[in-house]
């Protein structure tokens, strides 16, 4: 299936607490190949992508942290001007919301992730238009 | 000077006569009228006869906060239904409030005691009043309103609006005199120093009575200050009139509380004991000229002392020192009585929430609940998150009528309690 799943972490929002969660990542031996993080008040969500999705689950969890899994989609796009806008454009037509977005590029290739709630259908929609959906494993290759 | 000379100087023993005389009048009624007394004394073998000194209240039970939720709406009524003129609540927690029912003349009875209490301030016919308290349910509006009329006073019935119009208001109709609660007017006093207005020189504020929320000398001292005025403590509660019931006096020194329509005990609260005259302990009052409803040792859950020691004023009725506290958890916030026991009904109404959750009060009012989320209600979404939070402060705030600021923390971030959790840190120096 050409979806990507992200770690998300929910944290309170203080000094120290993205090393603090890094760090039992590292020492799970777990490998962070992408990452962002949200702040909202009192509190922040990390999103990870990992190498070695359940050890960095187990290693989490183990601590009391709360943790949830979350399918995003990870699209390649031709890395020139306008790619960002003709996929906004294709989900905007569809009334598909996006709900976050990044991007970034990386070997010459232009990725972008993004988040919505009707993952279906956004599917489907890219890649009518010939847009290439990266796997898990592809994601973690790049 | 005086508004009723001869009831606030009778010599001790004829006041301690009229009480006695008042209390046994009381207990004849209740006994006789209202249902909640009736079965009371009969289940605890008392009669009217057993009231023959005035230490004899002690025989009397306690009646308490949960006593006129259970007799709600009307069970502790001594008149028919007919009789009473008005009726004021005080909120409750679980969801009934506290009905109190005023006769014609406990109307006028209850003005009558605010009268005193402005007239030994200093306030005259001549000054205008801006009554800055909640009129509605609460006692605050109403009764200082009618007692203020009685004096003479223009009234200006205010309520707690918006700080923009309740400068206009002072400003065109020159008020002289605030009733107002501390930490308003706190606020107040900052809001007009960032409009560039001169609390001390621009409005001609002479007198404050704060009253409704415990406050401190320093409290005091800071008001007296940001307005160039003086201000008087007032302490009162819905279930015995609402203000009115003890007031300052131009000493300052000391809140005198009318003995002669209350009867007052300090009790420990712990074990419901008689306290000697001065030791600290829970206010008790029994209304003593309270037709619609009188009220039989109620337990007040305020933290006080007694000041025997005559006053400079001339004035016979004894003092309450300033209220330390309350014996129970009630909040106050903005004016607005809040029990922990609300918020914590709301959180727990979301399944998103975990059970632990702390309600701080900081600044001016600020109160900030911060709760731990359910390992169920993280989906990964910031979004979802923040509309969780945005529901509970409008859940919050139809419930308490005050907007709180909501925290949501990952499990394990609050400090576990041991034994009894400590739900509320209220950080307000009042």
């Amino acid at each position: 299936m050409s979806a990507v799943n992200l770690l998300a972490v929910f944290v309170e929002n203080k000094p120290g607490q993205t090393a603090a969660i890094t760090k039992l990542l590292a020492d799970a031996g777990v490998n962070i190949c992408w990452v962002t993080i949200a702040n909202s008040g009192s509190f922040g969500v990390m999103k990870f992508l990992v190498d070695k999705r359940d050890s960095a689950v187990r290693a989490l969890k183990d601590k009391g942290l709360m943790v949830s899994l979350l399918e995003v989609l990870a699209v390649e796009v031709p890395d020139k001007p306008g790619a960002l806008q003709a996929v906004a454009d294709l989900l905007g037509h569809s009334s598909i919301n996006l709900d976050n977005c990044s991007g970034f590029v990386a070997n010459n290739r232009a990725i972008l992730v993004i988040e919505v709630h009707e993952l279906t259908k956004a599917r489907a929609v890219l890649e009518k238009q010939g847009l290439h959906l990266l796997t898990q494993e592809e994601m973690l290759r790049l | 000077m005086f508004w009723d000379q001869e009831s606030e100087t009778l010599t001790r023993p004829t006041l301690e006569q009229l009480q006695l005389k008042r209390l046994q009048d009381t207990v004849q009624r209740v006994a006789q009228r209202a249902p909640f007394y009736r079965d009371k004394f009969k289940e605890l073998g008392i009669s009217t006869g057993d009231i023959k000194s005035l230490a004899d209240v002690r025989r009397l039970p306690f009646t308490t906060g949960a006593d006129l939720r259970t007799v709600y709406p009307d069970g502790m009524l001594a008149v028919s239904r007919e009789e009473p003129v008005r009726l004021h609540t005080s909120s409750g927690t679980t969801g009934k409030p506290k009905a109190i029912f005023f006769s014609r003349n406990d109307v006028n009875n209850a003005a009558e005691l605010i009268a005193r209490s402005l007239v030994m301030t200093g306030i005259t016919r001549k000054d205008v009043l801006q009554n800055m308290m909640s009129y509605g349910m609460f006692t605050g509006g109403l009764v200082m309103h009618y007692g203020a009329e009685k004096v003479g006073c223009l009234v200006i019935p205010a309520g707690p609006g918006t700080s923009e119009r309740q400068l206009m208001l002072m400003q065109d109709f020159r008020t002289t005199a605030v009733h107002i609660l501390p930490s308003y007017a706190l606020y107040f006093a900052s809001f007009l120093e960032q409009k560039g207005i001169n609390p001390r020189k621009d409005i001609g504020l002479r007198k404050a009575f704060v009253g409704a929320e415990p406050h401190t000398e320093e409290t005091r001292r800071r008001i007296e200050q940001a307005f160039g005025c003086d201000v008087y403590n007032s302490y009162g509660l819905t279930e015995m009139n609402g203000p009115g019931v003890a007031f300052e006096c131009e000493h300052k020194a000391g809140l005198h509380l009318w003995e002669d329509n209350f009867i007052l005990e300090i009790i420990n609260p712990a074990t419901g004991e008689p306290l000697p005259e001065g030791q600290t302990g829970e206010l008790v009052l029994t209304t003593l000229k309270r037709e619609a409803m009188p009220i039989l040792r109620y337990r007040t859950r305020d933290i006080t002392s007694i000041i025997a020691e005559p006053c400079k004023c001339g004035r016979t009725h004894r003092r309450l020192n300033r209220i330390t506290g309350r014996s129970d958890d009630m909040l106050i916030i903005r004016g607005t009585n809040i029990f922990p026991q609300q918020i914590e009904r709301v959180l727990m109404s979301f399944p998103q929430v975990g059970r632990n959750y702390v309600i701080v009060i900081e600044g001016l009012d600020d109160m900030t609940i911060k709760v731990e989320l359910a390992a169920a209600g993280f989906d990964g979404q910031v979004e979802h998150l923040a509309a969780l939070q945005n529901q509970m402060v409008e859940k919050l705030k139809a419930e308490t009528w005050v907007k709180p600021k909501v925290e949501l923390l990952p499990a394990g971030a609050l400090p576990v309690a041991e034994g009894k959790a400590k739900r509320v840190i209220d950080k307000r120096s009042l």
